[in-house]
C-alpha cells in the first residue's frame, strides 16, 4: 500500500487523523501528513475509511509498494 | 434514477425535532436526486442521495458565492443580506481558500484536544451552578447556549461579558422574523465586531481575532472588512450550531432511554454515540449551491442558474448507507455522514464542536443522574424548519 496526501488540496479538515490516528496526523499549520514510516499504511485497516473521510479528495492509496 | 417525483415544498418545520419532516418522505423516496419548491416558488434541485452528495458537494461548478444573481435563498429574511459578502461558507475559491488557510491552525484536532481542559472546566462551572439553582432548570439557557458561547469567545479572544448582545443579534440575524431584523442585527454584529477589532489593535490579546489583527498588521490582509465577515462567521457557527446540537442532542436521549442507558453502561461508546447523533439529527438541514455550468447527474442535467439545494437529514437517512436509518444505533458506523457538509465548505469547526459534544453530554449524565423532561416531550416548542434545527427551551429537572 502506498499513501499520498496532496496538500495544496488539503483543507486542513484533520479528518484522516481522527479516523486513523496511527498513520496520519496534522502540521503545525494544520495540514495532513504522515507520521514517521507510516507511508505504507503501516497495515492499519482505517487507512481507505481515513482517505473516503478526506472531504476534498486529498488522500490517494494505492496497492503497489512505495 | 426513478422518475422524479412532483416537486415539495422546502423547507418544511419537523413534526418531531430529530426526524425529517413527514413532509419529506415523498423526496426520501426519490433518490438521489428530487425537485422542491423554495418559498419564492422557484424549482430547485434537491439532492438526496449520499454518493451523489458527496460527489456535488465537491463539485467547483457548483458556486457558494451568496453574492451571485440568482444564488437561492429559502427564507425571505436573507434578501436583505445577501449582498453582503460572507466569509468562509460564502466564497468560493480561490477566496475561500485563502480565507480557510488562516483559520485552520485555530481548528486542528490537537487544538481541539488542547482545549479539552478548559472546556471540562467551563461545562463543570455551569453545571455546578445549575444544581446549586434547581432543579428545575431550562437547559438551553442554562447549559446547551453558554458552553459553546464561552468556549468560542475563548478562542476567538472576544470578552464574553458581552454574550447576552452578540446571543441575541446571532438569533434574530438567523431567525428574524423579518428581513429587517436580519438586516438589523447583520449591522449590529459588523459594529460591536468592527469595534473590537480596532480596540485590539491598540490592546492585543490572546485570541483568534487578535492573531488576525496582527497578521494584518504585519502583511496588510485580511483588510478591516473581510476580518469583521470572518469573526461574525466564527462567532455565529462557533456558538448556534453546537447550541442545538447539545439542546437537540439532550432531548433525544431522554426519548431514548436504552439507548442512554447503554451509553452510561459502556462510555467508550460516546464518541460513537456523538456521530451518530450528528447523523441522526443533522441540524444544518439545507446547503445551498448555484449551478455555474450545466452539470450531468443521474440521468439529469442541473443547468447553469439552477439551484441546488442539499437536504442533510434526507442525505443522512440514505439506507443504501445507514440501513434502518430511523433508528439511533451507536455501532452503526455512523461516519462519513454529511452533517458538517462535504468538500471545501466542510464545518471549519467540527473538530471543536466533537469535543464539546461528547463533554458536555457525558458530563450531564454523570452529574444528573436522574435528569428528565420538566413538561410533556411533544409539548415543548423546537426551531422551525428555515433555520437551524434545535430546542427553543428544554425544560428539565432531577
Amino acid at each position: 500500500m502506498h499513501i499520498e496526501i496532496d496538500r495544496d488540496v488539503c483543507i486542513g479538515a484533520g479528518q484522516c487523523a481522527l479516523t486513523a490516528p496511527n498513520v496520519f496526523t496534522q502540521d503545525d499549520d494544520g495540514y495532513s501528513m504522515l507520521l514517521p514510516g507510516r507511508a505504507d499504511g503501516g497495515g492499519d485497516p482505517l487507512v481507505r475509511d481515513a482517505a473516503r473521510a478526506c472531504p476534498v479528495g486529498a488522500i490517494t492509496v494505492t496497492d503497489e509498494p512505495a | 434514477m426513478t422518475e422524479l417525483s412532483e416537486p415539495v415544498a422546502f423547507p418544511q418545520d419537523r413534526g418531531c425535532p430529530y426526524h425529517p419532516p413527514a413532509g419529506y418522505d415523498p423526496l426520501r423516496a426519490s433518490r438521489p436526486l428530487a425537485r422542491v419548491t423554495l418559498y419564492d416558488g422557484r424549482t430547485a434541485w434537491l439532492v438526496t442521495g449520499h454518493a451523489l452528495a458527496r460527489d456535488l458537494l465537491v463539485d467547483p461548478r457548483l458556486s457558494s458565492n451568496r453574492t451571485r444573481a440568482g444564488f437561492p435563498i429559502t427564507t425571505p429574511r436573507f434578501a436583505k443580506v445577501r449582498d453582503r459578502k460572507a466569509a468562509l461558507l460564502g466564497v468560493d475559491d480561490p477566496e475561500h481558500r485563502t480565507q480557510r488557510r488562516m483559520m485552520i491552525p485555530s481548528f486542528t484536532l490537537k487544538r481541539a484536544t488542547a482545549l479539552r481542559p478548559s472546556i471540562q472546566r467551563i461545562v463543570d462551572d455551569l453545571l455546578d451552578r445549575m444544581i446549586a439553582q434547581g432543579p428545575p432548570a431550562e437547559l438551553v439557557g442554562a447549559f446547551a447556549l453558554p458552553v459553546p458561547s464561552m468556549v468560542i469567545c475563548a478562542l476567538l479572544g472576544v470578552p464574553y461579558a458581552d454574550h447576552e448582545f452578540f446571543e441575541e443579534q446571532s438569533r434574530r440575524l438567523l431567525r428574524g422574523p423579518t428581513a429587517e431584523v436580519t438586516q438589523d442585527a447583520r449591522d449590529r454584529l459588523e459594529e460591536y465586531l468592527g469595534d473590537l477589532i480596532d480596540r485590539k489593535r491598540a490592546e492585543p490579546g490572546d485570541g483568534l481575532l487578535d492573531e488576525l489583527v496582527e497578521q494584518h498588521a504585519r502583511e496588510g490582509t485580511p483588510d478591516r472588512d473581510e476580518l469583521i465577515a470572518l469573526a461574525i462567521i466564527l462567532l455565529i457557527a462557533g456558538h448556534e450550531t453546537t447550541a442545538n446540537m447539545i439542546s437537540l442532542g439532550t432531548y433525544t436521549l431522554l426519548q431514548h432511554p436504552e439507548r442512554l442507558a447503554e451509553l452510561r453502561a459502556d462510555p467508550s461508546l460516546l464518541p460513537a454515540a456523538v456521530e451518530e447523533l450528528l447523523r441522526m439529527l443533522s441540524i444544518a438541514d439545507g446547503l445551498l449551491r448555484l449551478a455555474t455550468e450545466d452539470v450531468e447527474v443521474a440521468g439529469a442535467t442541473i443547468r447553469a442558474g439552477d439551484a441546488v439545494v442539499f437536504s442533510t437529514s434526507v442525505i443522512n437517512r440514505d439506507t443504501d448507507v445507514y440501513p434502518g436509518p430511523d433508528t439511533l444505533d451507536w455501532r452503526r458506523p455512523a461516519r462519513h455522514h454529511v452533517a458538517f457538509g462535504f468538500g471545501i465548505h466542510q464545518c471549519l469547526g467540527q473538530n471543536l464542536a466533537r469535543t464539546e459534544l461528547e463533554i458536555a453530554l457525558a458530563a450531564l449524565f454523570e452529574r444528573l443522574p436522574t435528569l428528565r423532561l420538566a413538561a410533556p416531550a411533544d409539548e415543548i416548542p423546537f426551531k422551525p424548519g428555515d433555520t437551524i434545527q434545535g430546542m427553543l427551551e428544554l425544560p428539565v429537572t432531577w
